[in-house]
């Protein structure tokens, strides 16, 4: 008995690595990978052409015309969504972001975050919707989410860039996957903190599924769902630079050369203007959100 | 119109509901099969009568709320039928039963339930607008419904610029626009001050004379229950234990579990003038004379009494000393001697009699519809009235324990000053004087 003790105890620190066996996780991912790219090629030819397509006609409109038109534009649409101190704000921004001369980085930028902020959340809302419909979607999706949003964004890039080759389409996937989570959560959210006893007034009157969800359940759950947008605009923001590292154009890319570089210089001027970027992102979309009809409905009765 | 029936009717949630109901009408309570299931409703059965006005009483977990949720099919039972008019909801297809609601019944909620994005007018017509209804013809009969509540000014507010009163009017106005021969009230006022209850239930009870509706009103008040009910239901752990008038439950509860609640009850409100009169003793016509009015009030030893026609109409009253007079001067009638009385008729409450019986020395004459003398109050009865009823129909309200009553009877001859059954409310004053000077530090 002892000497099997004594025995297991001097084999147990030697054989730890052996006690577990090496499991071939990233070699079956790998394997994964590469089936999925030879077998859906035409697929992801497809999606690469489509939003190859959407990126340069995007990045089109905002580069194209001359610098102060398109900055009059989007100051403008601070001023309608809060008001002159935002649109002040903004303006004095975009002077900062032309000044260091990166203008025509912020608009790549620009363009790539709105075009996979777009898609992010053209896919989440309604899988949130879903998944407060039903639990058991809600319970599968859950892990998923929490996968999506912490594995370390970079590894995204990897298959991405094995599935899309380099250029903006693999950043613009990494950044609609890693994107995605938030919008997901506040439309689930959303939904299911509606008052149900609304949601069973439509039922009362007669109103069908489909009805109660546009009538009632996403007007009411737009300030909430709102709050998820901003959220993956934010996180949209946040992955740019990472894909700068895989070439797409834009602010990240000069984040990237300056890195490499050691040039303190470029790289600060760069990440200013993401900052700058993300400020007005930021405030204009929680002022379009605050501006949903229930969240002035609500604002009234504080009033 | 429409009436609606439950036949034994069950709502078992939980794993396996229909062992549970198995069980329960074999005879199991609801704590026997927990394992199986909670059960919120167990062997109903009701018969609402098209246009009456049928209240659900019971406290929270009685399944009052689950019982009313069923008779527009928000929920399914787990057995039984629920019939709306001839419609079996436990059978009709989900596009049916939508068609049943948006033309038969409708609901008002507890906490209003009103979309917050819409003005008060669109909220209105919302049933009418799933109904398919066009915009002008909807708008046109949700102002009407906001009219008949009082709230024609506000369509153009929204709900959270309302007061809770005026959002549970718009509520009714909602339940009123679909225009349904049956309205499921849903504790509709219990999210209400008191005073804008009162007046929510007098203005429900002043609407339901004019559109006569099948109303079902769910409420854990029994004094809501009674002021707005032909009919009661009183529910309790998912059964109903007694269904009556108010003045049925109120003389004659079914079990102590009634009869507890009972004694909350503002009498004065329910219980009315013809519940509680008297035959009135000492009447005379007014074609008698004096002297038999006289002999009238000797034979009864009272000091005065009424004057009625020949169709039992009430005059007034004769008192002693000018019957006295009069026949000391030999008058023949007792016509001009008769002085006016107020009177109440039959439906009268309790809570107005008492102001004309304390000022008055004479029992307060009760008539009907048609001003004929059918009963008096005298003042004792009124007070008497106020007390509940000390013995159920079969069971005593309290089961005084034995022993108790024994320590009573062994302390009565030793004179003890409190009994010991009085201990309590012995301490009752000091509490309540703490309290009081608890509010006056306040204050």
């Amino acid at each position: 008995m002892t000497t099997l003790l004594s025995s297991f105890a001097a084999a147990a620190p030697a054989s730890s690595s052996d006690l577990v066996p090496r499991l071939p996780l990233g070699d079956a991912v790998e394997n994964v990978v590469d089936w999925f790219t030879t077998t859906f090629d035409s697929l992801f030819e497809t999606i690469r052409d489509v939003l190859v397509w959407a990126f340069d006609v995007l990045a089109d409109v905002l580069g194209e015309p001359p610098a102060w038109a398109v900055a009059l534009v989007l100051v403008a649409l601070a001023f309608v969504a809060k008001g002159w101190r935002l649109a002040v704000g903004s303006a004095v921004g975009f002077a900062v972001i032309t000044g260091v001369d990166q203008w025509d980085n912020a608009m790549d930028t620009l363009a790539l975050v709105v075009l996979a902020s777009l898609v992010a959340v053209v896919l989440a809302v309604p899988l949130g919707i879903w998944a407060a419909r039903d639990d058991r979607v809600s319970r599968v999706l859950r892990p998923v989410l929490d996968f999506m949003q912490t594995m370390p964004a970079f590894v995204y890039l990897i298959p991405t860039v094995v599935i899309f080759h380099v250029g903006v389409v693999p950043g613009l996937v990494a950044t609609v996957i890693f994107a995605m989570a938030p919008g997901v959560r506040f439309t689930e959210l959303g939904i299911r903190q509606v008052d149900p006893e609304v949601v069973e007034a439509g039922h009362a009157f007669g109103s069908t599924d489909a009805r109660i969800l546009r009538q009632i359940q996403l007007p009411l759950a737009m300030p909430t769902i709102m709050a998820g947008v901003n959220q993956v605009i934010m996180l949209a923001l946040s992955m740019v630079v990472i894909a700068g590292m895989v070439g797409a154009n834009g602010l990240g890319r000069d984040v990237v050369s300056s890195l490499q570089r050691v040039n303190v210089a470029l790289g600060f001027e760069a990440g200013l203007s993401v900052v700058i970027l993300a400020m007005y992102l930021d405030r204009v979309t929680a002022a379009l959100g605050s501006r949903s009809k229930v969240s002035r409905a609500l604002a009234t009765a504080n009033a | 119109m429409t009436g609606l029936r439950a036949q034994g009717v069950y709502k078992v949630f939980g794993r396996r509901p229909n062992e549970a109901v198995r069980r329960l009408s074999a005879g199991a309570s609801r704590d026997d099969v927990r394992q199986w299931g909670t059960a919120a409703v167990i062997d109903v059965d009701l018969d609402i009568r098209s246009g009456e006005t049928f209240v659900v009483m019971g406290l929270s977990g009685s399944g009052k709320s689950t019982l009313i949720r069923m008779l527009n099919g928000l929920w399914r039972p787990t057995a039984g039928r629920i019939l709306v008019g001839d419609a079996d909801l436990t059978k009709v297809s989900p596009a049916q039963l939508r068609e049943l609601r948006q033309r038969r019944v409708s609901m008002v909620f507890q906490h209003f339930a009103l979309l917050p994005h819409r003005s008060v007018l669109e909220n209105a017509a919302y049933p009418l607008e799933i109904r398919g209804v066009d915009r002008a013809e909807r708008l046109r009969r949700a102002g009407e419904a906001l009219e008949l509540v009082g709230l024609g000014q506000w369509g153009g507010s929204l709900p959270s610029q309302l007061s809770g009163g005026m959002r549970q009017r718009v509520g009714l106005a909602r339940a009123l626009a679909a225009d349904t021969d049956v309205l499921l009230m849903d504790e509709a006022f219990s999210a209400l001050d008191p005073l804008i209850r009162r007046e929510m239930q007098d203005q429900l009870l002043e609407l339901q004379q004019s559109l006569g509706k099948t109303i079902v009103f769910i409420t854990h008040d029994l004094n809501e229950a009674m002021y707005l009910g032909d009919r009661i239901a009183v529910m309790r752990d998912g059964r109903v234990v007694q269904v009556g008038t108010s003045e049925q439950i109120l003389s004659e509860p079914a079990n102590d579990y009634v009869a507890s609640f009972v004694a909350d009850v503002d009498r004065t409100r329910v219980l009315t003038a013809g519940s509680v009169m008297r035959r009135p003793a000492s009447v005379v016509q007014l074609g008698g004379g004096p002297r038999l009015a006289l002999r009238t009030m000797r034979d009864q030893q009272v000091s005065a009494a009424y004057v009625v026609d020949r169709a039992r109409t009430l005059r007034g009253v004769v008192r002693d000393s000018v019957a006295v007079e009069a026949v000391r001067r030999g008058a023949e009638s007792i016509e001009a001697l008769v002085d006016e009385v107020p009177s109440v008729v039959v439906d009268t409450a309790l809570g107005e009699i008492f102001a004309l019986a304390a000022e008055s020395s004479l029992p307060v004459p009760v008539t009907d519809a048609q001003g004929r003398l059918v009963g008096v109050i005298p003042r004792v009865t009124l007070l008497e009235a106020m007390v509940p009823p000390t013995t159920t129909g079969e069971h005593p309200v309290l089961n005084p324990d034995p022993s108790a009553l024994e320590l009573a009877a062994v302390g009565a001859p030793t004179t003890s000053p409190t009994p010991p059954g009085d201990g309590a409310s012995a301490s009752d004053p000091v509490g309540v004087t703490q309290t009081a000077a608890d509010r006056e530090a306040r204050s």
